[in-house]
Protein backbone atom coordinates (compact mmCIF):
# COMPACT_ATOMS: atom_id res chain seq x y z
CA UNK A 1 0.00 0.00 0.00
CA UNK A 2 2.53 2.63 1.03
CA UNK A 3 5.15 3.62 -1.48
CA UNK A 4 8.66 4.33 -0.35
CA UNK A 5 7.76 7.08 1.96
CA UNK A 6 10.01 6.34 4.86
CA UNK A 7 12.68 8.79 3.88
CA UNK A 8 10.37 11.69 3.30
CA UNK A 9 9.63 14.10 6.11
CA UNK A 10 6.09 13.77 7.34
CA UNK A 11 4.20 15.94 4.93
CA UNK A 12 1.02 17.69 5.88
CA UNK A 13 -1.39 14.84 5.49
CA UNK A 14 -4.54 16.58 4.70
CA UNK A 15 -4.67 19.77 2.81
CA UNK A 16 -7.48 21.35 4.67
CA UNK A 17 -6.37 24.58 3.13
CA UNK A 18 -5.20 23.13 -0.13
CA UNK A 19 -7.63 23.41 -2.97
CA UNK A 20 -8.83 20.12 -4.34
CA UNK A 21 -9.91 20.71 -7.87
CA UNK A 22 -11.12 17.15 -8.12
CA UNK A 23 -14.02 18.22 -5.90
CA UNK A 24 -15.76 19.46 -9.02
CA UNK A 25 -15.62 15.99 -10.48
CA UNK A 26 -17.43 14.67 -7.44
CA UNK A 27 -20.02 17.39 -7.71
CA UNK A 28 -20.51 17.29 -11.45
CA UNK A 29 -23.01 14.44 -11.83
CA UNK A 30 -25.35 15.67 -9.10
CA UNK A 31 -25.11 19.27 -10.27
CA UNK A 32 -25.74 18.24 -13.86
CA UNK A 33 -29.03 16.61 -12.92
CA UNK A 34 -29.90 19.49 -10.65
CA UNK A 35 -29.24 22.12 -13.28
CA UNK A 36 -30.87 20.32 -16.20
CA UNK A 37 -34.04 19.10 -14.49
CA UNK A 38 -34.49 21.65 -11.73
CA UNK A 39 -32.82 24.99 -12.31
CA UNK A 40 -33.31 25.13 -16.04
CA UNK A 41 -37.07 24.54 -15.86
CA UNK A 42 -37.39 27.17 -13.16
CA UNK A 43 -35.60 29.72 -15.30
CA UNK A 44 -37.60 28.65 -18.30
CA UNK A 45 -40.82 29.18 -16.37
CA UNK A 46 -39.82 32.79 -15.95
CA UNK A 47 -39.08 33.01 -19.68
CA UNK A 48 -42.37 31.44 -20.76
CA UNK A 49 -44.22 33.77 -18.42
CA UNK A 50 -43.32 36.60 -20.80
CA UNK A 51 -45.27 35.02 -23.63
CA UNK A 52 -48.77 34.30 -24.61
CA UNK A 53 -48.69 30.70 -25.70
CA UNK A 54 -51.13 27.86 -26.14
CA UNK A 55 -48.43 25.20 -26.06
CA UNK A 56 -48.77 24.37 -29.74
CA UNK A 57 -48.69 27.32 -32.06
CA UNK A 58 -45.88 29.88 -31.95
CA UNK A 59 -45.84 32.07 -28.91
CA UNK A 60 -46.28 35.82 -28.79
CA UNK A 61 -44.06 37.92 -26.62
CA UNK A 62 -46.20 40.06 -24.38
CA UNK A 63 -43.69 41.42 -21.91
CA UNK A 64 -45.10 41.69 -18.44
CA UNK A 65 -48.70 41.65 -19.56
CA UNK A 66 -49.27 38.24 -18.01
CA UNK A 67 -48.13 39.57 -14.67
CA UNK A 68 -50.41 42.56 -14.93
CA UNK A 69 -53.27 40.28 -15.85
CA UNK A 70 -52.66 37.82 -13.02
CA UNK A 71 -51.88 40.37 -10.36
CA UNK A 72 -55.01 42.35 -11.13
CA UNK A 73 -57.13 39.22 -11.20
CA UNK A 74 -59.20 39.03 -8.05
CA UNK A 75 -59.44 35.28 -8.41
CA UNK A 76 -55.70 34.92 -8.11
CA UNK A 77 -55.60 36.87 -4.89
CA UNK A 78 -58.48 34.89 -3.52
CA UNK A 79 -56.53 31.75 -4.28
CA UNK A 80 -53.47 33.18 -2.54
CA UNK A 81 -55.54 34.00 0.50
CA UNK A 82 -56.83 30.42 0.54
CA UNK A 83 -53.28 29.17 0.40
CA UNK A 84 -52.53 31.33 3.41
CA UNK A 85 -55.41 29.77 5.28
CA UNK A 86 -54.00 26.37 4.45
CA UNK A 87 -50.60 27.40 5.67
CA UNK A 88 -52.22 28.48 8.88
CA UNK A 89 -53.87 25.12 9.28
CA UNK A 90 -51.07 22.99 7.95
CA UNK A 91 -48.13 24.74 9.53
CA UNK A 92 -48.94 27.26 12.22
CA UNK A 93 -51.73 25.45 14.01
CA UNK A 94 -50.02 22.04 14.19
CA UNK A 95 -46.86 23.65 15.52
CA UNK A 96 -48.83 25.45 18.17
CA UNK A 97 -50.67 22.28 19.06
CA UNK A 98 -47.43 20.34 19.08
CA UNK A 99 -45.89 22.76 21.52
CA UNK A 100 -48.83 22.51 23.88
CA UNK A 101 -48.92 18.73 23.78
CA UNK A 102 -45.18 18.38 24.12
CA UNK A 103 -45.43 20.72 27.06
CA UNK A 104 -47.98 18.47 28.70
CA UNK A 105 -46.39 15.13 28.03
CA UNK A 106 -42.85 16.19 28.75
CA UNK A 107 -43.88 16.51 32.37
CA UNK A 108 -44.92 12.89 32.65
CA UNK A 109 -43.50 9.49 31.91
CA UNK A 110 -45.27 8.30 28.83
CA UNK A 111 -45.96 4.63 28.66
CA UNK A 112 -45.52 3.28 25.15
CA UNK A 113 -44.02 6.43 23.74
CA UNK A 114 -42.58 4.56 20.76
CA UNK A 115 -46.00 3.15 19.99
CA UNK A 116 -47.72 6.52 20.10
CA UNK A 117 -45.02 8.03 18.00
CA UNK A 118 -45.38 5.36 15.35
CA UNK A 119 -49.16 5.65 15.28
CA UNK A 120 -49.19 9.43 15.13
CA UNK A 121 -47.02 9.34 12.05
CA UNK A 122 -49.30 7.07 10.06
CA UNK A 123 -51.27 9.80 8.27
CA UNK A 124 -48.03 11.42 7.33
CA UNK A 125 -46.63 8.46 5.43
CA UNK A 126 -49.79 7.64 3.53
CA UNK A 127 -50.26 8.93 0.03
CA UNK A 128 -52.35 12.08 -0.06
CA UNK A 129 -54.72 10.34 -2.43
CA UNK A 130 -55.38 7.62 0.13
CA UNK A 131 -55.85 10.18 2.87
CA UNK A 132 -58.19 12.15 0.65
CA UNK A 133 -60.28 9.08 -0.13
CA UNK A 134 -60.48 8.25 3.54
CA UNK A 135 -61.67 11.70 4.47
CA UNK A 136 -64.08 11.83 1.60
CA UNK A 137 -65.67 8.75 3.06
CA UNK A 138 -65.64 10.05 6.61
CA UNK A 139 -67.40 13.22 5.47
CA UNK A 140 -69.71 11.47 3.06
CA UNK A 141 -73.37 12.28 3.41
CA UNK A 142 -73.84 8.75 4.74
CA UNK A 143 -70.38 8.53 6.19
CA UNK A 144 -69.22 8.16 9.77
CA UNK A 145 -69.21 11.84 10.63
CA UNK A 146 -72.90 12.23 9.94
CA UNK A 147 -73.74 8.79 11.30
CA UNK A 148 -72.14 9.80 14.54
CA UNK A 149 -74.00 13.08 14.69
CA UNK A 150 -77.30 11.33 14.03
CA UNK A 151 -76.50 8.77 16.68
CA UNK A 152 -76.10 11.43 19.30
CA UNK A 153 -79.19 13.24 18.15
CA UNK A 154 -77.64 16.09 16.28
CA UNK A 155 -79.34 15.43 12.96
CA UNK A 156 -79.79 19.12 12.51
CA UNK A 157 -76.13 19.81 11.89
CA UNK A 158 -75.38 16.93 9.57
CA UNK A 159 -74.34 18.15 6.17
CA UNK A 160 -72.22 17.48 3.15
CA UNK A 161 -69.10 18.42 5.02
CA UNK A 162 -66.86 18.80 2.04
CA UNK A 163 -69.25 21.35 0.66
CA UNK A 164 -68.30 23.51 3.56
CA UNK A 165 -64.89 25.05 3.54
CA UNK A 166 -64.88 25.63 7.27
CA UNK A 167 -65.73 22.12 8.37
CA UNK A 168 -63.52 19.98 6.19
CA UNK A 169 -60.36 21.92 6.54
CA UNK A 170 -59.50 21.83 10.23
CA UNK A 171 -60.11 18.14 10.54
CA UNK A 172 -57.96 17.27 7.57
CA UNK A 173 -55.24 19.58 8.73
CA UNK A 174 -55.29 18.10 12.19
CA UNK A 175 -55.20 14.57 10.95
CA UNK A 176 -52.33 15.11 8.63
CA UNK A 177 -50.17 16.77 11.18
CA UNK A 178 -50.73 15.13 14.47
CA UNK A 179 -47.59 13.21 13.76
CA UNK A 180 -45.72 16.38 14.42
CA UNK A 181 -46.93 16.48 17.93
CA UNK A 182 -44.31 14.13 19.24
CA UNK A 183 -41.73 15.08 16.71
CA UNK A 184 -41.71 18.56 18.09
CA UNK A 185 -41.70 21.55 15.90
CA UNK A 186 -41.10 20.92 12.27
CA UNK A 187 -39.91 23.71 10.07
CA UNK A 188 -41.28 24.67 6.74
CA UNK A 189 -42.68 21.95 4.59
CA UNK A 190 -41.56 21.84 1.08
CA UNK A 191 -42.22 18.69 -0.71
CA UNK A 192 -45.87 18.07 -0.18
CA UNK A 193 -47.09 21.41 0.96
CA UNK A 194 -50.18 21.31 -1.12
CA UNK A 195 -50.63 17.76 -2.07
CA UNK A 196 -54.01 17.57 -0.47
CA UNK A 197 -55.17 20.22 -2.80
CA UNK A 198 -53.15 19.32 -5.79
CA UNK A 199 -54.93 19.93 -9.00
CA UNK A 200 -56.41 17.61 -11.49
CA UNK A 201 -55.11 15.70 -14.44
CA UNK A 202 -54.77 17.21 -17.81
CA UNK A 203 -54.40 16.09 -21.33
CA UNK A 204 -51.02 17.37 -22.26
CA UNK A 205 -50.35 17.36 -25.97
CA UNK A 206 -48.27 20.44 -26.58
CA UNK A 207 -45.21 20.57 -28.76
CA UNK A 208 -43.13 23.65 -28.97
CA UNK A 209 -41.74 26.14 -26.58
CA UNK A 210 -42.17 29.82 -27.22
CA UNK A 211 -39.78 31.25 -29.72
CA UNK A 212 -39.97 34.52 -31.51
CA UNK A 213 -43.54 33.90 -32.42
CA UNK A 214 -46.12 35.72 -34.40
CA UNK A 215 -49.69 35.10 -33.55
CA UNK A 216 -51.48 32.90 -31.21
CA UNK A 217 -53.76 30.43 -32.84
CA UNK A 218 -56.62 30.29 -30.39
CA UNK A 219 -58.61 32.90 -28.66
CA UNK A 220 -58.75 32.62 -24.94
CA UNK A 221 -60.78 29.67 -23.83
CA UNK A 222 -64.23 30.37 -22.53
CA UNK A 223 -64.17 31.07 -18.86
CA UNK A 224 -66.90 28.57 -18.20
CA UNK A 225 -64.53 25.80 -18.90
CA UNK A 226 -62.21 26.92 -16.23
CA UNK A 227 -64.71 26.42 -13.49
CA UNK A 228 -64.45 22.70 -13.41
CA UNK A 229 -63.47 21.36 -16.75
CA UNK A 230 -66.84 21.34 -18.45
CA UNK A 231 -65.27 21.46 -21.87
CA UNK A 232 -67.56 20.10 -24.54
CA UNK A 233 -64.70 18.77 -26.61
CA UNK A 234 -63.49 16.70 -23.78
CA UNK A 235 -65.59 13.65 -23.52
CA UNK A 236 -64.22 11.92 -20.49
CA UNK A 237 -63.11 14.77 -18.37
CA UNK A 238 -65.98 16.78 -16.91
CA UNK A 239 -67.36 14.74 -14.09
CA UNK A 240 -64.07 13.11 -13.47
CA UNK A 241 -62.30 16.37 -13.32
CA UNK A 242 -64.66 18.06 -11.00
CA UNK A 243 -64.69 15.08 -8.82
CA UNK A 244 -60.97 14.95 -8.65
CA UNK A 245 -60.75 18.59 -7.84
CA UNK A 246 -62.88 17.85 -4.87
CA UNK A 247 -61.06 14.84 -3.85
CA UNK A 248 -57.65 16.33 -3.94
CA UNK A 249 -58.51 19.73 -2.76
CA UNK A 250 -61.12 18.39 -0.41
CA UNK A 251 -63.63 21.03 -1.32
CA UNK A 252 -65.93 21.84 -4.15
CA UNK A 253 -66.10 24.35 -6.90
CA UNK A 254 -63.73 27.23 -7.32
CA UNK A 255 -64.63 28.96 -4.11
CA UNK A 256 -61.57 27.58 -2.38
CA UNK A 257 -58.95 27.17 -5.08
CA UNK A 258 -55.27 27.66 -4.40
CA UNK A 259 -52.77 29.17 -6.84
CA UNK A 260 -51.17 25.87 -7.80
CA UNK A 261 -54.53 24.71 -9.05
CA UNK A 262 -54.59 27.58 -11.52
CA UNK A 263 -51.09 26.71 -12.64
CA UNK A 264 -52.21 23.23 -13.49
CA UNK A 265 -55.47 24.26 -15.06
CA UNK A 266 -54.03 27.01 -17.20
CA UNK A 267 -51.07 24.96 -18.34
CA UNK A 268 -52.67 21.63 -19.07
CA UNK A 269 -56.40 22.14 -19.29
CA UNK A 270 -57.12 25.53 -20.77
CA UNK A 271 -53.64 25.79 -22.27
CA UNK A 272 -52.79 29.34 -21.43
CA UNK A 273 -49.24 28.31 -20.81
CA UNK A 274 -47.81 31.80 -20.46
CA UNK A 275 -50.34 32.73 -17.85
CA UNK A 276 -49.78 29.45 -16.04
CA UNK A 277 -46.05 30.06 -15.98
CA UNK A 278 -46.63 33.53 -14.63
CA UNK A 279 -48.55 32.09 -11.74
CA UNK A 280 -45.95 29.41 -11.15
CA UNK A 281 -43.27 32.09 -10.98
CA UNK A 282 -45.36 34.08 -8.52
CA UNK A 283 -45.92 30.99 -6.37
CA UNK A 284 -42.21 30.26 -6.39
CA UNK A 285 -41.34 33.80 -5.40
CA UNK A 286 -43.95 33.75 -2.67
CA UNK A 287 -42.71 30.48 -1.25
CA UNK A 288 -39.06 31.47 -1.40
CA UNK A 289 -39.92 34.73 0.31
CA UNK A 290 -41.79 32.96 3.08
CA UNK A 291 -38.98 30.48 3.57
CA UNK A 292 -36.60 33.39 3.73
CA UNK A 293 -38.70 35.03 6.41
CA UNK A 294 -38.97 31.84 8.43
CA UNK A 295 -35.24 31.27 8.22
CA UNK A 296 -34.46 34.83 9.15
CA UNK A 297 -36.73 34.63 12.17
CA UNK A 298 -35.20 31.33 13.24
CA UNK A 299 -31.72 32.72 12.88
CA UNK A 300 -32.56 35.73 15.01
CA UNK A 301 -34.02 33.56 17.69
CA UNK A 302 -31.39 30.92 17.99
CA UNK A 303 -28.12 31.72 16.34
CA UNK A 304 -27.53 29.80 13.15
CA UNK A 305 -29.98 26.94 13.10
CA UNK A 306 -28.91 25.60 9.78
CA UNK A 307 -25.40 25.25 11.01
CA UNK A 308 -26.48 23.26 13.97
CA UNK A 309 -28.68 21.00 11.99
CA UNK A 310 -25.91 20.22 9.62
CA UNK A 311 -23.59 19.18 12.38
CA UNK A 312 -26.02 16.69 13.73
CA UNK A 313 -25.69 13.24 12.32
CA UNK A 314 -29.05 12.04 11.02
CA UNK A 315 -28.85 8.87 13.02
CA UNK A 316 -28.55 10.46 16.40
CA UNK A 317 -31.89 12.07 16.59
CA UNK B 1 -41.03 11.96 37.11
CA UNK B 2 -44.48 11.24 38.44
CA UNK B 3 -45.17 14.72 39.60
CA UNK B 4 -48.82 14.39 39.50
CA UNK B 5 -51.20 11.62 38.77
CA UNK B 6 -53.78 13.69 36.96
CA UNK B 7 -51.15 15.20 34.71
CA UNK B 8 -50.15 11.74 33.69
CA UNK B 9 -53.73 10.76 32.98
CA UNK B 10 -54.35 13.89 30.92
CA UNK B 11 -51.16 13.40 28.98
CA UNK B 12 -52.02 9.84 28.10
CA UNK B 13 -55.56 10.80 27.25
CA UNK B 14 -54.27 13.37 24.78
CA UNK B 15 -52.04 10.77 23.21
CA UNK B 16 -54.83 8.24 22.94
CA UNK B 17 -57.20 10.75 21.39
CA UNK B 18 -54.50 11.88 18.98
CA UNK B 19 -53.73 8.31 17.99
CA UNK B 20 -57.38 7.59 17.38
CA UNK B 21 -57.67 10.65 15.20
CA UNK B 22 -54.56 9.67 13.29
CA UNK B 23 -55.72 6.14 12.70
CA UNK B 24 -59.43 6.63 12.30
CA UNK B 25 -59.62 7.69 8.65
CA UNK B 26 -57.56 4.77 7.50
CA UNK B 27 -59.31 2.38 9.85
CA UNK B 28 -62.66 3.55 8.48
CA UNK B 29 -61.76 2.78 4.87
CA UNK B 30 -60.17 -0.45 5.97
CA UNK B 31 -63.43 -1.49 7.57
CA UNK B 32 -65.35 -0.20 4.55
CA UNK B 33 -63.14 -2.22 2.22
CA UNK B 34 -64.01 -5.43 4.04
CA UNK B 35 -67.73 -4.67 4.14
CA UNK B 36 -69.82 -6.51 1.58
CA UNK B 37 -71.24 -4.20 -1.05
CA UNK B 38 -74.76 -5.12 -0.10
CA UNK B 39 -74.39 -3.80 3.43
CA UNK B 40 -74.47 -0.24 4.51
CA UNK B 41 -71.54 0.35 6.81
CA UNK B 42 -71.81 2.77 9.66
CA UNK B 43 -68.13 3.46 9.93
CA UNK B 44 -67.97 2.57 13.59
CA UNK B 45 -67.99 -1.17 13.64
CA UNK B 46 -65.91 -4.06 12.47
CA UNK B 47 -67.60 -5.71 9.49
CA UNK B 48 -69.68 -8.66 10.63
CA UNK B 49 -69.25 -10.55 7.39
CA UNK B 50 -65.79 -9.59 6.18
CA UNK B 51 -65.24 -10.16 2.50
CA UNK B 52 -62.43 -9.84 0.01
CA UNK B 53 -64.73 -9.21 -2.93
CA UNK B 54 -64.00 -5.49 -2.95
CA UNK B 55 -60.29 -6.09 -3.17
CA UNK B 56 -60.77 -8.52 -6.02
CA UNK B 57 -62.97 -6.04 -7.85
CA UNK B 58 -60.56 -3.15 -7.32
CA UNK B 59 -57.59 -5.25 -8.37
CA UNK B 60 -59.14 -6.42 -11.61
CA UNK B 61 -60.90 -3.17 -12.55
CA UNK B 62 -58.17 -0.78 -11.57
CA UNK B 63 -55.10 -2.53 -12.86
CA UNK B 64 -53.34 -1.92 -9.59
CA UNK B 65 -50.85 -4.72 -10.09
CA UNK B 66 -49.33 -2.77 -12.94
CA UNK B 67 -49.56 0.53 -11.08
CA UNK B 68 -47.82 -0.87 -8.01
CA UNK B 69 -45.10 -2.29 -10.23
CA UNK B 70 -44.65 1.09 -11.94
CA UNK B 71 -44.42 2.82 -8.59
CA UNK B 72 -41.77 0.35 -7.50
CA UNK B 73 -39.74 0.84 -10.68
CA UNK B 74 -39.87 4.62 -10.41
CA UNK B 75 -39.16 4.69 -6.69
CA UNK B 76 -36.22 2.32 -6.97
CA UNK B 77 -34.80 4.25 -9.90
CA UNK B 78 -35.07 7.55 -8.08
CA UNK B 79 -33.66 6.15 -4.85
CA UNK B 80 -30.68 4.48 -6.52
CA UNK B 81 -29.87 7.43 -8.75
CA UNK B 82 -30.20 10.05 -6.02
CA UNK B 83 -28.19 8.08 -3.50
CA UNK B 84 -25.28 7.48 -5.85
CA UNK B 85 -25.14 11.13 -6.93
CA UNK B 86 -25.67 12.48 -3.41
CA UNK B 87 -23.16 10.17 -1.78
CA UNK B 88 -20.45 11.32 -4.17
CA UNK B 89 -21.28 15.02 -4.15
CA UNK B 90 -21.79 15.13 -0.39
CA UNK B 91 -18.29 13.76 0.04
CA UNK B 92 -16.82 16.75 -1.78
CA UNK B 93 -18.77 19.14 0.41
CA UNK B 94 -17.79 17.37 3.60
CA UNK B 95 -14.10 16.75 3.06
CA UNK B 96 -12.70 18.98 0.34
CA UNK B 97 -11.72 22.59 -0.06
CA UNK B 98 -12.52 24.25 -3.32
CA UNK B 99 -13.45 27.69 -4.59
CA UNK B 100 -17.15 28.45 -4.65
CA UNK B 101 -18.02 25.85 -2.03
CA UNK B 102 -20.35 28.10 -0.07
CA UNK B 103 -21.87 29.43 -3.24
CA UNK B 104 -22.55 25.98 -4.62
CA UNK B 105 -24.01 24.84 -1.32
CA UNK B 106 -26.34 27.82 -1.39
CA UNK B 107 -27.22 27.06 -4.98
CA UNK B 108 -28.16 23.49 -4.02
CA UNK B 109 -30.08 24.74 -1.01
CA UNK B 110 -32.59 26.42 -3.32
CA UNK B 111 -33.69 22.96 -4.36
CA UNK B 112 -34.86 22.22 -0.83
CA UNK B 113 -37.59 24.80 -1.00
CA UNK B 114 -38.43 24.92 -4.69
CA UNK B 115 -42.08 24.08 -5.28
CA UNK B 116 -42.76 21.64 -8.09
CA UNK B 117 -45.24 24.10 -9.53
CA UNK B 118 -42.29 26.27 -10.44
CA UNK B 119 -40.75 23.76 -12.79
CA UNK B 120 -43.45 21.40 -13.93
CA UNK B 121 -44.50 23.32 -17.04
CA UNK B 122 -41.11 23.59 -18.79
CA UNK B 123 -40.31 20.10 -17.56
CA UNK B 124 -43.31 18.83 -19.43
CA UNK B 125 -42.29 20.43 -22.70
CA UNK B 126 -38.66 19.50 -22.26
CA UNK B 127 -39.44 15.84 -21.67
CA UNK B 128 -41.80 16.00 -24.60
CA UNK B 129 -38.98 17.21 -26.83
CA UNK B 130 -36.82 14.38 -25.59
CA UNK B 131 -39.59 11.93 -26.36
CA UNK B 132 -39.67 10.80 -22.74
CA UNK B 133 -43.20 11.80 -21.79
CA UNK B 134 -45.27 8.86 -20.57
CA UNK B 135 -42.20 6.75 -19.89
CA UNK B 136 -40.55 5.80 -16.61
CA UNK B 137 -37.73 8.22 -17.42
CA UNK B 138 -40.13 11.13 -17.28
CA UNK B 139 -40.61 10.40 -13.60
CA UNK B 140 -37.18 9.11 -12.66
CA UNK B 141 -34.91 11.80 -14.11
CA UNK B 142 -36.64 14.91 -12.70
CA UNK B 143 -37.20 13.33 -9.32
CA UNK B 144 -33.54 12.47 -9.04
CA UNK B 145 -32.87 16.14 -9.68
CA UNK B 146 -35.34 17.23 -7.03
CA UNK B 147 -33.91 14.74 -4.55
CA UNK B 148 -30.23 15.56 -4.79
CA UNK B 149 -30.54 18.73 -2.74
CA UNK B 150 -31.79 16.82 0.25
CA UNK B 151 -29.45 13.94 -0.53
CA UNK B 152 -26.30 16.00 -0.75
CA UNK B 153 -26.92 17.83 2.50
CA UNK B 154 -27.95 14.64 4.18
CA UNK B 155 -24.78 12.83 3.12
CA UNK B 156 -22.62 15.78 3.99
CA UNK B 157 -24.02 15.69 7.50
CA UNK B 158 -23.36 11.99 7.72
CA UNK B 159 -19.78 12.34 6.50
CA UNK B 160 -19.13 15.12 8.94
CA UNK B 161 -19.92 12.63 11.66
CA UNK B 162 -16.98 10.52 10.51
CA UNK B 163 -13.87 11.47 12.52
CA UNK B 164 -11.39 13.42 10.39
CA UNK B 165 -8.67 11.27 11.89
CA UNK B 166 -9.88 8.35 9.82
CA UNK B 167 -9.37 10.27 6.61
CA UNK B 168 -5.91 11.31 7.77
CA UNK B 169 -5.09 7.73 8.65
CA UNK B 170 -6.30 6.47 5.30
CA UNK B 171 -4.22 9.05 3.51
CA UNK B 172 -1.15 8.25 5.54
CA UNK B 173 -1.66 4.72 4.34
CA UNK B 174 -1.62 6.02 0.82
CA UNK B 175 -5.29 5.89 0.08
CA UNK B 176 -6.52 8.27 -2.55
CA UNK B 177 -9.51 10.52 -1.91
CA UNK B 178 -11.67 8.15 -3.84
CA UNK B 179 -10.37 5.11 -1.97
CA UNK B 180 -10.99 6.85 1.35
CA UNK B 181 -14.51 7.54 0.17
CA UNK B 182 -15.15 3.95 -0.85
CA UNK B 183 -13.40 2.20 2.02
CA UNK B 184 -13.96 4.57 4.94
CA UNK B 185 -16.74 7.09 4.42
CA UNK B 186 -19.23 5.01 2.53
CA UNK B 187 -19.25 2.00 4.86
CA UNK B 188 -19.47 4.21 7.94
CA UNK B 189 -22.38 6.13 6.46
CA UNK B 190 -24.52 3.14 5.63
CA UNK B 191 -27.11 3.82 8.35
CA UNK B 192 -27.58 7.36 7.08
CA UNK B 193 -27.85 6.08 3.53
CA UNK B 194 -30.48 3.57 4.56
CA UNK B 195 -32.57 6.27 6.20
CA UNK B 196 -32.20 8.55 3.22
CA UNK B 197 -33.19 5.72 0.90
CA UNK B 198 -36.30 5.02 2.94
CA UNK B 199 -37.32 8.67 2.95
CA UNK B 200 -36.77 9.12 -0.76
CA UNK B 201 -38.66 5.94 -1.45
CA UNK B 202 -41.61 7.25 0.51
CA UNK B 203 -41.59 10.66 -1.15
CA UNK B 204 -41.32 9.20 -4.61
CA UNK B 205 -43.98 6.62 -3.97
CA UNK B 206 -46.44 9.24 -2.78
CA UNK B 207 -45.60 11.94 -5.31
CA UNK B 208 -48.67 13.00 -7.19
CA UNK B 209 -48.15 16.11 -9.31
CA UNK B 210 -45.29 14.74 -11.43
CA UNK B 211 -47.03 11.54 -12.52
CA UNK B 212 -50.22 13.51 -13.01
CA UNK B 213 -48.61 15.80 -15.53
CA UNK B 214 -45.87 13.66 -17.00
CA UNK B 215 -47.30 10.17 -17.47
CA UNK B 216 -51.07 10.62 -17.31
CA UNK B 217 -51.53 9.22 -20.81
CA UNK B 218 -49.87 5.90 -20.37
CA UNK B 219 -51.63 3.43 -18.06
CA UNK B 220 -48.56 1.21 -18.18
CA UNK B 221 -46.46 3.81 -16.43
CA UNK B 222 -48.99 5.39 -14.08
CA UNK B 223 -47.92 5.17 -10.48
CA UNK B 224 -50.17 3.77 -7.79
CA UNK B 225 -51.47 7.05 -6.32
CA UNK B 226 -52.25 8.34 -9.81
CA UNK B 227 -54.01 5.12 -10.80
CA UNK B 228 -55.94 5.28 -7.55
CA UNK B 229 -56.94 8.85 -8.25
CA UNK B 230 -58.18 7.96 -11.74
CA UNK B 231 -59.91 4.91 -10.40
CA UNK B 232 -61.72 6.83 -7.70
CA UNK B 233 -62.63 9.47 -10.26
CA UNK B 234 -63.86 7.10 -12.93
CA UNK B 235 -65.92 4.96 -10.68
CA UNK B 236 -67.86 7.54 -8.86
CA UNK B 237 -71.04 5.61 -9.31
CA UNK B 238 -69.43 2.44 -8.14
CA UNK B 239 -69.55 1.28 -4.62
CA UNK B 240 -67.54 3.22 -2.09
CA UNK B 241 -66.32 -0.09 -0.72
CA UNK B 242 -64.43 -0.88 -3.92
CA UNK B 243 -62.72 2.50 -3.90
CA UNK B 244 -61.84 1.99 -0.26
CA UNK B 245 -60.35 -1.39 -1.12
CA UNK B 246 -58.31 0.22 -3.89
CA UNK B 247 -57.03 2.85 -1.47
CA UNK B 248 -56.01 0.13 0.97
CA UNK B 249 -54.19 -1.72 -1.80
CA UNK B 250 -52.22 1.37 -2.70
CA UNK B 251 -51.41 2.17 0.92
CA UNK B 252 -50.38 -1.35 1.78
CA UNK B 253 -46.78 -1.39 0.47
CA UNK B 254 -46.00 1.85 2.24
CA UNK B 255 -47.62 0.63 5.45
CA UNK B 256 -45.66 -2.61 5.37
CA UNK B 257 -42.46 -0.69 4.79
CA UNK B 258 -43.41 1.61 7.63
CA UNK B 259 -44.07 -1.19 10.06
CA UNK B 260 -40.60 -2.59 9.47
CA UNK B 261 -38.74 0.66 9.22
CA UNK B 262 -40.78 3.06 11.33
CA UNK B 263 -38.04 3.95 13.74
CA UNK B 264 -35.72 4.78 10.87
CA UNK B 265 -38.40 6.73 9.04
CA UNK B 266 -39.47 8.82 11.97
CA UNK B 267 -35.89 9.65 12.83
CA UNK B 268 -35.34 10.55 9.23
CA UNK B 269 -38.40 12.72 8.88
CA UNK B 270 -37.53 14.58 12.03
CA UNK B 271 -33.84 14.94 11.19
CA UNK B 272 -34.50 15.87 7.60
CA UNK B 273 -37.08 18.39 8.54
CA UNK B 274 -35.49 20.89 6.21
CA UNK B 275 -37.20 19.10 3.40
CA UNK B 276 -39.59 16.30 3.66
Amino acid sequence: MTEARGALPPRPVRGRNRIQWSAYLYLAPALAFYVVFMIRPVVESAWISLFEWDGITPATSVGLANYVEVLTDAKFWTAVSHAMVFILFYAALPILLALVVVGVISRITVRGLAFFRAVLFVPYILSSVVVAIAWRWVYDLNGPANTFLRAIGLDSITCAWLGDFDTALPAVGLDRHLGDVLAGVRPFRQRHPEDLHRPVRGRPTGRRRPGPGVLRGHPARPAGRAAGGAGADDHRRPAQLRHRVEHHRRRPGTSTTVPSYYVYRDAFVTREVGRASTQSVLITVLILAMVGIVMAVMRDRSGAPRQRRRNRAPEQV
Amino acid sequence: MHRNRSESVIGHAILVVGSLMALYPFASILSLAFTPRSERPSGFQIPTHPTLENFAAAWTQGGFGRALFSSAVVALGVVLGSIVLSAIAGYAFATMTFPGKTLLAGFLLIGLVMPYEGLIIPLYYMLGDLGLLNTYWALILPQIATSVSLGVFWMRTAYEGVPRGLLDAAQVDGATRWAAFRKVYLPLSMPAIATLATLLFLFTWNEFLMPLVLVAQNPDVQTAPLALSFFAGNTRNFNASVIAAAAVLVALPVLVLYIFLQRRLITGIVAGAVKE
